[in-house]
């Protein structure tokens, strides 16, 4: 027990420090490459470098081969090529402006390793009920999850610090989840993602100085997938991510298609003459989970990511009730 | 507070997952298709993916109206 406590500390402290101490050297080398997008709520619009993909990317792997080589297992594998593959689709989305239906497609490739990899039991546990087997369906679940954790976690990157801030909570509530279930291993393999995004997040928080691009949204997305099945907490999993997936049901539900944000015509958010963020009144525009939290009346940007932070405590708390369930059989 | 539907929306939507799962693990898995011959496990697996499909199809109707009933007053504006 001892040894896996170390080696808990030890990913996790470079999990941390990789991104801590290379987001600065990407921050200045984007900024050189002139590698900037317009952050169109803050005051003036301030240019801020874009990706963060790639120092973020470095952190899991930094870690999780850490890992990989004190327990080289085909799960740890699994992770680390799911995840690269999910940074390369995102860094393509990144350098040019693809279609809608780009990402999904591409990241279903990213989830074949773990089938080809057998690094996953298929049995799906609902809490309280049992599980139930489903070899043939849980293929088509493997591929099906990976691109719906990343493009949720991609399609709630809207505001300063939202992306990263979420997914601390996120992750760090399926670490405890996977602790709660007494599977030590993935749980430890799980840590890195939440101290890569507790890391990035000094960077993105607002005012941000990076924005994560779709390299580093779909990174942690997928990664987050990834972890779900093969840890074998998938329904956890999705009860940690309702926000995001409110969001993206709410988005979906309006539009009536999978389309890119930047397809939008009307945005949901307008500013006040103070520059507060403010819901639309135009009838043609998406609504959003932010669209929706702002129907209460205007708020600071800051503001709004805090309400988004609390949803996601309530959700990680169901979550980990959740986990506790799944030792109840009624 | 704030954006209390959301939380309740939120919590529905827990509730239905956890329905959801009990309604597959203790109705839908234990049936068996039989009578077919070799086409038996086809059957069996298409018949249930059917009903998982249709069960999501009816998750995503009922979460939708919930939406609309919870959150009635902001759509509107």
């Amino acid at each position: 027990m001892l040894d896996k406590i170390i080696l808990a500390i030890l990913v996790s402290a470079i999990a941390f420090f990789s991104v801590y101490i290379t987001t600065p050297f990407l921050i200045k080398g984007l900024e050189k490459r002139n590698l900037t997008v317009k952050d169109y709520n803050r005051v003036g619009g301030a240019m801020v470098p874009r990706p963060g993909g790639p120092s973020i990317l470095f952190g899991i792997l930094a870690s999780e081969l850490t890992l990989y080589v004190l327990f080289p297992t085909a799960e740890i594998l699994a992770i680390i090529i799911t995840t690269s593959l999910a940074f390369v689709v995102g860094l393509i989305d990144d350098r040019k402006v693809l279609g809608g239906w780009f990402k999904p497609v591409a990241l279903t490739v990213s989830a074949v390793p773990i089938i080809l990899l057998g690094a996953y039991n298929p049995h799906l546990s609902f809490p309280l009920f049992g599980s139930v087997r489903i070899p043939e369906l849980y293929v088509a679940l493997v591929i099906f999850m990976i691109p719906v954790t990343g493009n949720t976690i991609n399609s709630i990157d809207v505001l300063n610090g939202v992306a990263s801030g979420f997914m601390i909570i996120a992750s760090f509530a399926l670490t405890a989840s996977l602790f709660i279930i007494h599977n030590y291993d993935i749980a430890l393999a799980s840590l890195p993602l939440g101290f890569v995004s507790l890391a990035f997040y000094k960077y993105h928080k607002f005012p941000s100085r990076i924005f994560p691009g779709d390299s580093g949204a779909l990174t942690l997305g997928a990664m987050y997938g990834a972890l779900a099945i093969i840890g074998h907490v998938e329904i956890i999993a999705a009860v940690a991510l309702l926000p995001a997936v409110i969001n993206s049901f709410l988005f979906l539900s309006s539009v009536k298609r999978i389309i890119e944000h930047r397809q939008i015509k009307s945005n949901p958010v307008t500013h006040t003459d103070d520059f507060k963020l403010m819901a639309t009144t135009d009838k043609e525009a998406p609504i959003t989970l932010v669209r929706l939290i702002l129907a209460g009346g205007p708020m600071t940007e800051k503001q709004v990511g805090f309400v988004i932070f609390r949803l996601s405590i309530f959700s990680a708390v169901l979550a980990i009730v959740t986990a506790f369930m799944m030792g109840i059989k009624i | 507070m704030k954006g209390i539907q959301i939380f309740l929306f939120l919590f529905v939507m827990w509730i239905l997952i956890i329905m959801g799962g009990g309604l597959l693990v203790s109705i839908i898995a234990p049936m068996t298709i039989t009578g077919f011959g070799k086409l038996d496990p086809v059957l069996d697996s298409g018949v249930k993916a059917l009903i998982a499909i249709i069960l999501v199809v009816v998750w995503i109707f009922t979460l939708s109206k919930i939406k609309n009933w919870i959150f009635h007053k902001q759509l509107k504006n």
